[in-house]
Parts: C-alpha cells; structure tokens; sequence
C-alpha cells in the first residue's frame, strides 16, 4: 500500500529544509504511521532529496507527523535552480511510500 | 473589551487573486482585514525599485488591491493591517491617501517602518544559512527585520484604519489586533502563544479554505473556481474559529486546518516570532461541521531576545531554456539534445543542470513509475555571472530548431537576475519601530 492511500501530506520550505506533513485521513491510523514511517524509511524514500538531517515530530492531538529535512532544496527557493525551487511537489514524493 | 473580534485573511502572497478581499470586506461583517503580501525576496526586490525611484517601492498590485477595497473599508468600518508597504511604507501610504482623496473618503493611515536595518548591518556577521560573513556575499542589496507586533499595536491605539507595513512577522499581522482589542498583556506568552497559532493558521489565507489542499482523486473540494478566503472569530481566552464566508467555495475542515498547522514550520514545540515562542503541539482542534473549525489551546514561552534578519543579494543570472519533443523516439531525441547542449556550454557555468520535464525534473526520480510520456520537454539552466552569458543558454536551446535533432518544438528562453537571501539575528534592541501617521 502506498501512503496516499492513507494519509495526505503538505509541504513546506525555510531557506535550505523541507518541512513534510504526513496527516491519516482517518486518526485511528495515526499510531499505524507512527510505526510505519520512520525516519529511516523517510530517508531512504527520498534520498535524492534530502541530504541532511531529517527530523520526525509527533503530534498527538492533531494525530499527524511533520518531517523535517534538512538540505533538501539544492542551497534553497531563493538560489536553487531546480524547477520547484520550493520543493512544493515534494509531499507527492513522500507519499509515494510503500508501507 | 469585545466579546470576540473576526479578522479576516484576503491575501495570503503577493500575486493573490483580489476579489476574496472585497467577498470578505463586502459579506464577512469583518473587524479586522488582513492583507499578507510580502514574501521572502519580494523586500529586495522592492528596495531596487525604490532605489531607481523614491516614490516606489511598494507592492506593484497596491492600488489594484485597494481600490476597491477601500470604500468597503469605510462603510462596513473595517480595519486594515497589510505588508504591502514593502521596501517603502511611507510612499504607499502617501499613494493610499491620493487615492482616498479621489474617492472623497477619509480615513487615518498609520505606517510602521524601522525593519529597513541595512545601516545597522554588522557585515563580519556570520549567516545563518552559510556560516560565512555578511561581507563575503556579492552585492548586498536590503537587509529587513522582522518586527513584531508592537508598531501596529501603537497604530491601532491611534485610532488608524489603514495601517501599512514593511516587513513584519506574518502572525504579528494578526496578533496585534488580538493585543489590541482583548488588552492582552504582552509578558502573558501563553495567550502570545494561542493568538499566534490563530495567525499562523490565517495568514496564507486560502491554503486554510481548501485551495492549496484540494485533490480531485483524494481530497476533492467544490467551488474552487470562487474559493473563499478565511475568517476567524477570536475570542478573549485565545480560543478561535476558523470559517469562511457562505456561498464561497473551498472547504474549512479538519484536514485543511491540519495541512496549514504544520506548514513550513521547523519546530513545533518552538515556533519563534518576534512577539514570542508559539508551541503548537498542544493545538487541539475540534470540527463543528458547516466549513467551521474550532482552535483550542496551543502555548507560548518567552519571546527571543534577537530578531531575525533576511538579507538580500545579488547571488548570479539565471539562463534557462526548454524544448518540447513528442511521439515516439521522444525521448531518445530529447537525450540527444541534452547531451548537445551539455557538450557545448555545459561548462562555461558554475551550475548547470539539465532536466527532462515529465521524467525527472521534480524529484529525480519516478518512484518506480518507469513509462515514458508521448511527449517530452528538455529544460536547461544555469547560473551565470553576467546577464549577456545567462542569455547564452536559451540562445543555445532555441538553436536546436534547425541543428537538430528532429521535431523539436515550443522553445521559451530566459535570462534573469537572481536575488539570494541569507539571515542574520539581530538583537532586538538595536532596532527602533517607528510609527508615522499620515
């Protein structure tokens, strides 16, 4: 199962870090994320991406995660030369995981 | 002291549409409107502009935005607080005062400037982005300050019904009318705290109401084509509700006020404004159905003794070209091309890269989605030191037409001068906010 199945995602930049939702549809999914999505996994998923350090916060009382990579939008929007500087597409390829 | 305050969220950058501004003044019975209009570059840019001109300076869709806006303004008695001001306040509002003139109103403008702290600047200062010092970077160009809420507190306590600003922290926008009417006290950070989230949950208006979340397959959502921008009624406690105006279209629900929540934040156990430490992850949400989602709970701590500054400077020209090929052998063509143009210019630019849009261009990867389009589109850039050698690129791409290979199509080429942005903190007592009413 892909996680889009399951759960939507939105993206977000700050100079150089992509900042990734993960947010089930259904909360009583929440713990199965919690488990399944590590930062391992985020890491491997997206390693022509982000290339730094990634960072996982769990929020309980909203039932969502926020993914955190750091050096993940080529030197960031205001520089890079990437075509999505922002790296706003990026929630597409985070929830392109197999779990 | 009111019961509840609305503010609502017209704009949440600057190429927003304009007409959820005047749905909201007109339907939205509004205390408060808020007009977020000023990304993270569009300062330096602006501060070029008021360079070649002193009278400019400022949001180029200004007076689009506000002329019809600006007599709602005075009938409903709504309030304004927007970032339109940009690198020159003060000639926005001497703009917003012409144009109040012609339309026979009259209503008390307040500026509020001081984030301009390019004199201010210690250039052996190290950025935070890379670790370098300020001096180091080509061309500084401005160099702005988040400010907090405090200048427009002021204004408002003035009496001002249009208050523009240079850069200010977005939430800030939002939080000063919250001090303002609730008479918070501005050591409580916890209350800070709770009308921050409200902010950061309003300020990119219709990423809240549905637009920037919709999905046709997953999360489809109705009326795009009209989507309402949000409202929120705040209360003294710092409790809120979000909604929209009715028959708008977009959607406000749990997931959308989720998606918005943790949006570009890096730490939300600490999210740092100017006025203080917002902790979201107490946030508590409870939907009550009709496009209405209620905001509970949510912190603060102590603000941050420095302000962060954003610099702008001239990073290096942008070349960029693309060309489109269809059918089959698409791809072995677009290939063809690359490979050409990597061989001829591909090392006359400190960066280059090459991209075959429909493959690879976003994520380097299809994620095992391996079939190859009908059609395909190439796409160079690069970064270069000098307009003339930027333009070097489309020059070249456009001349696959008749070098070849076969049936390439559709170019577009550009050549642009790019603005970097590094920060600095500052600390906040080297920075004045200064209020000026005109």
């Amino acid at each position: 199962m892909k996680l889009l199945e399951i759960a939507h995602s939105r993206a977000g930049d700050k100079g150089n870090i992509s900042t990734l939702s993960l947010i089930p549809y259904e909360e009583k999914n929440y713990q199965l994320l919690c488990e399944k999505v590590s930062i391992e996994k985020v890491a491997a998923h997206l390693k022509n991406i982000a290339n730094g350090k990634i960072e996982r916060f769990e929020l309980p009382h909203i039932s969502s995660l926020l993914f955190v990579c750091h050096d993940a939008l080529e030197t960031g929007v205001t520089t890079s030369l990437a075509l999505d500087s922002h790296g706003k597409t990026l929630s597409s390829a985070l929830l392109e995981m197999e779990i | 002291m009111k019961q509840k305050i609305r503010i609502g969220s017209g704009a949440g950058f600057s190429g927003d549409r304009i007409e959820p501004a005047l749905i909201l003044a007109e339907k939205g019975e509004l205390d408060y409107l808020v007009l977020e209009c000023l990304a993270e570059r569009t300062i330096a840019l602006a501060q070029k502009e008021k360079l070649a001109n002193p009278e400019l300076g400022y949001d180029p869709l200004l007076e689009k935005r506000l002329i019809g806006l600006l007599p709602l303004l005075a009938r409903k008695k709504i309030r304004l607080i927007t970032n339109m001001g940009a690198a020159n306040p003060i000639a926005a509002a001497k703009k917003v005062r012409e144009m109040l003139v012609k339309a026979g109103l009259n209503l008390k403008i307040a500026t509020v400037t001081g984030d301009d702290v390019l004199e201010k600047l210690d250039l052996n200062e190290l950025s935070l982005e890379g670790n370098k010092a300020i001096k180091n970077y080509p061309e500084i160009i401005s160099a702005n300050a988040y400010l907090g809420h405090e200048g427009i507190l002021e204004a408002l306590q003035n009496e001002a019904q249009i208050i523009i600003t240079g850069r200010v922290a977005d939430p800030s926008l939002f939080l000063a009318p919250m001090i303002h009417e609730f008479g918070w006290d501005t050591q409580n950070f916890d209350l800070l705290g709770k009308g921050t989230v409200i902010g950061h949950l309003m300020e990119c208006a219709g990423q809240i109401t549905g637009g920037y979340f919709a999905d046709p397959l997953k999360k489809p959502v109705p009326g795009m084509e009209t989507l309402g921008h949000p409202f929120a009624d705040i209360f003294p406690d710092g409790k809120a509700i979000i909604s929209k105006v009715n028959g708008t279209g977009g959607v406000v629900n749990l997931q959308t006020v989720k998606e918005q929540l943790l949006y570009e934040v890096i730490n939300p156990f600490q999210y740092l404004t100017p006025d203080v430490a917002a902790d979201f992850t107490t946030v508590k949400l409870h939907d009550l159905q009709n496009d209405r989602v209620e905001i509970r709970d949510g912190t603060g701590n102590k603000r941050p003794e420095t302000l962060k500054v954003s610099i702008g400077y001239l990073a290096y020209f942008k070349g960029e070209g693309e060309i489109s090929y269809a059918g089959t052998g698409a791809f072995e063509r677009a290939k063809l091309a690359e490979e050409i143009i990597v061989k001829r210019i591909g090392n006359q630019f400190s960066e280059f890269r090459t991209d075959l849009l429909g493959i690879n261009s976003l994520h380097k990867s299809t994620f095992g989605q391996d079939t190859i389009p009908y059609e395909i589109r190439l796409r160079v850039a690069g970064k270069a030191r000098s307009i003339e050698d930027a333009k070097l690129i489309g020059e070249e791409v456009e001349a696959l037409y008749t070098n070849g290979p076969a049936a390439g199509g559709g170019v577009i080429k550009r050549a642009s001068e790019i603005i970097g942005i590094v920060s600095v903190l500052m600390n906040r007592k080297k920075i004045n906010t200064q209020v000026t009413y005109l």
